[in-house]
């Protein structure tokens, strides 16, 4: 490698999603001290005129394998965003403080719920979280209150970031009116401000236990989205003093595996959670409005009771028709029922097992291994049930749902529990996808159960920290980005505290 | 194979059997650009997978699965679809998702089941 491709960099961080965002922002101030601190980021940086909200496009810009990473065995899709602002890009700006029943479970040592709780209301007042006006809530989501409540369940309304939402629905899509405060909008563009550097298509392939990263930038491909990437194409030595991994649940336990780092971690991509997630959709007899509006802005949380939430969504045709169970005429008969839809999603609230972990391939690439427990399995069926009683409360007149056969019409909602049970959610049948990936580099108190501690120092190497999702060490139940910015925030304090002097100096 | 394939699709999605010549090129370039940027393995893959189906449809009622009449081919997706292997299931599951992706991904498509998000919103539907 030439001379001229290494550089040197007093913080690295690597990923600009709710967790490296939040340090990029955070360490902005050493900057002001003569610090360097560059984020590398591996997806692109989309100009506001390119999200278009048209669904392949969009997916194939701004997901990690246009959205389709499927877990080892084929049977679940992982969507998570490869771009400026990682997946905050694409969350619906749902923002949900950490229950303390989970923190208190989780039993980290040096971690308190009163502190993540300190740190999200920050962050939520920075990125304007607010309840949604009701001139702004759609069929949709008024239908989820009104079925809900009759059915007996509490709803709550999610506080949200958006700021001038004009009711595109197209949030998974990236919003094309920049209204949704991701780290692509708040954080990152106020640490560039401060002078810290952001360079995407960056993609770090290893981090040597000398500090060094090898990381490869790529050309812009010929008619792909996004501007190119900061630093010319090609590969670099990056040296730095500290290493801030915030790549993802997927990625930083993928990178740490194939980096030489000179530590011991057993439990390195162990303890990874999801929360599967099922689209199921009720059939009103009118239209509604439920492709325009904000498309999540209630809940039912039953995760402490019955191990699920169910959230309003709506999503976009192909998505929705790869959602839905079968195929052929009942599948097609709710397709072109679009207008009169109502849509729910819901997430069970899996738990780390031994076995469900992230890996890599003999290429380094990341290999997710999960398989259903029964308890999941059975969590998704009470969760559909709990849904299908909802829908019918709100005046579905017939339901979509991983059931045989699949259309359940009102006048059968008396027979629920054999309409519904834990045997028709058949892994590979059913398609289940995840979009809250956790842990893989969990916290705690040593190498015996976990990879980092409290603050996200990885055991045995205190210049190399993790700040994302993959810290969790169980799941959290709830939609997860306040938490990590939470978590990034406590790790940004510690660097601000040990980067003394640069480097380079 | 373009015949067995579209056999299959027509069976996932029967509105797809009135495509005219364009929606047909459409819905092709989608799949095979979605497989473009997949791995080859996967692409091979597919292939056998589709061998399968005709294979069981020869067996079972001794007629490549283009022959079959919409029922029959139904009914033989459906038995795929459910089988006790894994590696089937989650073989339908990949072939089903790519037709879907491929007719549901046209624009057209989303205008005939009645889509019409936009970005400028409630602005353009009050």
């Amino acid at each position: 490698m030439s001379e001229a491709a290494e550089r040197r960099y007093d913080v690295v961080i690597i990923g600009s999603g709710a967790g490296g965002g939040t340090v990029a922002q955070e360490l902005a101030p050493l900057v002001r001290d003569g610090r360097r601190v560059v984020v590398l980021e591996k997806g692109p940086r989309l100009g506001d005129a390119e999200f278009t909200g048209r669904e392949l496009e969009m997916a194939a810009a701004l997901y990690a394998d246009t959205g389709g990473f499927l877990t080892a065995d084929g049977t679940m899709t992982l969507a998570f965003a490869s771009v400026y602002g990682g997946s905050t890009v694409v969350y619906t700006g749902t923002s949900l403080t950490a229950p303390e029943r989970v923190i208190r479970r989780w039993s980290v040592p040096g971690l308190d719920h009163a502190d993540i709780v300190t740190r999200s209301e920050r962050f939520a007042a920075q990125n304007g979280v607010h309840l949604l006006e009701d001139s702004l809530i759609n069929d949709n989501n008024r239908l989820f209150v009104e079925g809900g409540r009759k059915a007996g369940f509490r709803v709550e309304q999610f506080p949200v970031n958006v700021q001038g939402c004009r009711g595109s629905s197209l949030c998974n899509l990236g919003c094309p009116n920049q209204a949704k405060q991701g780290t692509n909008r708040v954080q990152l563009p106020r640490a560039e401000r401060e002078g810290v550097e952001v360079v995407t298509r960056a993609e770090v392939i290893r981090i040597g236990g000398d500090r060094s990263l090898l990381v490869r930038v790529a050309a812009r491909p010929p008619g792909a989205k996004g501007g190119p990437a900061e630093w010319p194409p090609g590969e670099y030595r990056v040296r730095a003093r500290t290493v801030v991994c915030a790549a993802g649940a997927i990625g930083t336990p993928a990178l740490l595996l194939r980096s030489a780092l000179p530590a011991r971690l057993p439990q390195l991509g162990h303890g990874f959670t999801c929360h599967p997630a099922l689209v199921l959709v009720g059939e009103h007899p009118r239209d509604i409005t439920n492709d325009v509006g904000h498309p999540k802005s209630y809940f039912v949380d039953r995760a402490a009771e019955d191990g699920f939430v169910l959230e309003t969504c709506m999503y976009f045709p192909f998505v929705t028709a790869k959602s839905l169970t079968g195929f052929g005429a009942s599948h097609s008969a709710m397709m072109r029922a679009f207008p009169r839809l109502q849509m729910i999603l819901l997430l069970a609230c899996d738990r780390a097992v031994p076995g469900n972990r992230v890996g890599v391939d003999r290429a380094g690439r990341p290999v997710v291994h999960y398989r259903f427990t029964p308890e999941t399995l059975k969590a998704l069926a009470r969760g559909t049930r709990a849904a299908v009683r909802i829908f019918f409360a709100a005046g579905a007149r017939r339901v979509h749902v991983p059931a045989d056969p699949p259309l359940i019409t009102a006048s059968e909602a008396d027979r629920l529990d054999a309409r519904v049970a834990a045997r028709h959610f058949l892994p590979g049948r059913v398609s289940i996808s995840a979009a809250h990936l956790m842990g893989g580099c969990g916290m705690g108190g040593s190498t015996a159960d976990s990879v980092t501690d409290a603050w996200g120092r990885v055991h045995g190497l205190p210049w190399l920290r993790v700040a994302d999702a993959s810290l969790f060490p169980d799941s959290l139940e709830i939609n997860p980005y306040l938490t990590i910015m939470a978590l990034a925030d406590r790790v940004a304090e510690c660097v601000r505290a040990e980067v003394r002097e640069p480097v380079n100096a | 194979m373009q015949r067995l394939f579209a056999a299959v699709v027509t069976t996932v999605v029967p509105e797809a059997a009135r495509l005219d010549a364009t929606g047909w090129t459409d819905l092709e370039r989608i799949v095979e650009q979605a497989l473009a940027d997949r791995p080859a393995s996967l692409r091979r893959g597919l292939k056998v997978f589709l061998r399968l189906i005709d294979w069981i449809a020869v067996v079972r009622y001794a007629r490549r699965f283009s022959a079959l009449d919409a029922a029959r081919r139904a009914r033989l997706l459906a038995s795929i679809e459910r089988a006790p292997l894994l590696l089937v299931r989650r073989g339908f599951w990949g072939l089903r998702t790519l037709v879907f992706m491929g007719y549901y991904g046209r624009p057209a498509a989303a205008t005939e089941i009645g889509y019409r998000a936009d970005p400028r919103g409630w602005e353009v539907r009050r």
